[in-house]
């Protein structure tokens, strides 16, 4: 009973790290998709993309390591789709910390669940799709 | 229309989008699709691209309020999330090879039944049917917060519960939407959880399937930083101010009237689609 209440307890602890990593997470995606977009304007004021008619991205804005260098390149674009990433990679990060905690909590179902949905997440993020 | 122009507009609508999603239940990812591509005449797969993430922004802003109150299910929350984030996956890769005119016609369905389902669907208890073979095997009954203390529940029914998963992922990824509504009929009809802990808990999946979609998506080139920029920003925005005029707030009619809109906008998203014109 008394190891059950702890359990609980340190759950509790554990929702409001979770509630503090997605919300940081969002915030700090919010400020790299803003600032890349007032670059991406006041560099690019032109007229409005053809956004009738599907082209597909440029190559370099669709995988992780091209985002990566045009955000370091300080190209609004680029860091727009860098803040994209680190908003996709928020909820993986959730899942990533379940995983821990269920390591901490020695339960190997959910170990082996959590194992699986995370690397679902990586398979969708790091491998290609084309 | 200059860029600066443009990004101001569909900003506005976004942000229009995702208080409506907010103040519905249905969620700013399903408003702001038919508003991309009925009213601003957008491709469909960028709308879906740019939806899809506003998704994730939403759910993850949202989800940081939840967690504090105690009442997402974890354990069943990841369970079904293997069948969610597969779903999701296939879905995203099944955009290529779908016609627009089906895609449209998938999206409008959905759109209609969601927005019929927030207005039909008051919060309800449900009975507790006692244990379930499956669900006492995976550790999922649990307790959550009410008025008079803690009230344990049990979870039933996880093969059709994890099916029904598979659906919700399925049209998240093909539509670039959250799923909320099918989650929420898995998790309320099928597996028997307490209405609060259906809809936390569904909040706390949505943003791990629309990951598990989003990285498709951007490797297929459908996320388009300008014209998600706006769309993100917005619908985040949106979405806040609406969930703070939620609380406390008497809106049953506001949420009758903006579903029957919404749900206007889906016939129109259907029509279009079938005569040639998103």
């Amino acid at each position: 009973m008394m190891s059950a209440a702890r359990g609980q307890l340190s759950e509790r602890r554990l929702d409001e790290i979770i509630g503090m990593l997605l919300r940081a997470g969002v915030l700090i995606a919010a400020f790299f998709v803003l600032s890349g977009g007032v670059l991406y304007l006041v560099r690019e004021n032109g007229p409005v993309p053809d956004y009738h008619v599907f082209h597909s991205e440029p190559g370099e804005l669709r995988a992780v390591p091209g985002i990566v260098h045009a955000a370091l390149a300080l190209q609004g674009p680029g860091l727009i789709q860098f803040g994209l990433l680190i908003l996709i990679a928020t909820p993986i990060a959730r899942v990533a910390f379940s995983l821990l905690a269920f390591l901490y909590q020695r339960d190997w179902t959910y170990v082996v669940v959590t194992v699986i949905v995370l690397g679902l997440l990586l398979y969708s993020l790091l491998g290609s799709h084309e | 229309m200059n860029l600066v122009e443009f990004t101001l507009v569909v900003w506005a609508g976004a942000v229009a989008a995702g208080f409506l999603g907010a103040l519905t239940g249905l969620g700013g990812g399903v408003v702001i699709v038919p508003l991309l591509t009925v009213v601003f005449g957008v491709d469909i797969h960028y709308a879906i691209g740019a939806a899809l993430v506003s998704v994730i922004a939403t759910s993850s802003g949202a989800a940081a309020a939840y967690v504090r109150e105690g009442f997402s299910n974890i354990r069943v929350g990841m369970f079904l999330e293997i069948s969610t984030t597969l779903g999701a996956l296939i879905g995203a890769v099944l955009v290529l090879y779908l016609r627009v005119s089906v895609i449209a016609l998938v999206f409008g369905t959905v759109l209609l039944y969601s927005a019929y389902a927030s207005i039909t669907e008051a919060p309800h208890d449900n009975e507790d049917l006692g244990p379930d073979r499956l669900g006492t095997l995976l550790k999922m009954d649990s307790s959550y917060p009410t008025a008079s203390g803690f009230v344990s529940y049990h979870v039933r029914g996880v093969p059709l519960g994890f099916a029904l998963m598979f659906v919700a992922g399925v049209l998240s990824g093909l539509l670039g939407i959250g799923s909320g509504a099918v989650k929420v009929l898995a998790m309320d009809r099928a597996m028997k959880l307490p209405f609060k802990v259906s809809t936390t808990t569904s909040n706390f999946m949505i943003g791990v399937t629309a990951a598990a979609g989003a990285g498709v998506y951007l490797s297929r080139g459908y996320i388009d930083p300008g014209l998600a920029m706006p769309v993100m920003l917005g619908v985040l925005a949106g979405s806040l101010l609406g969930a703070r005029v939620l609380m406390g707030a008497k809106i049953r009619v506001l949420r009758i009237v903006f579903s029957a809109v919404i749900g206007a906008l889906a016939i129109e998203m259907i029509y279009k689609g079938f005569s040639g014109k998103l």
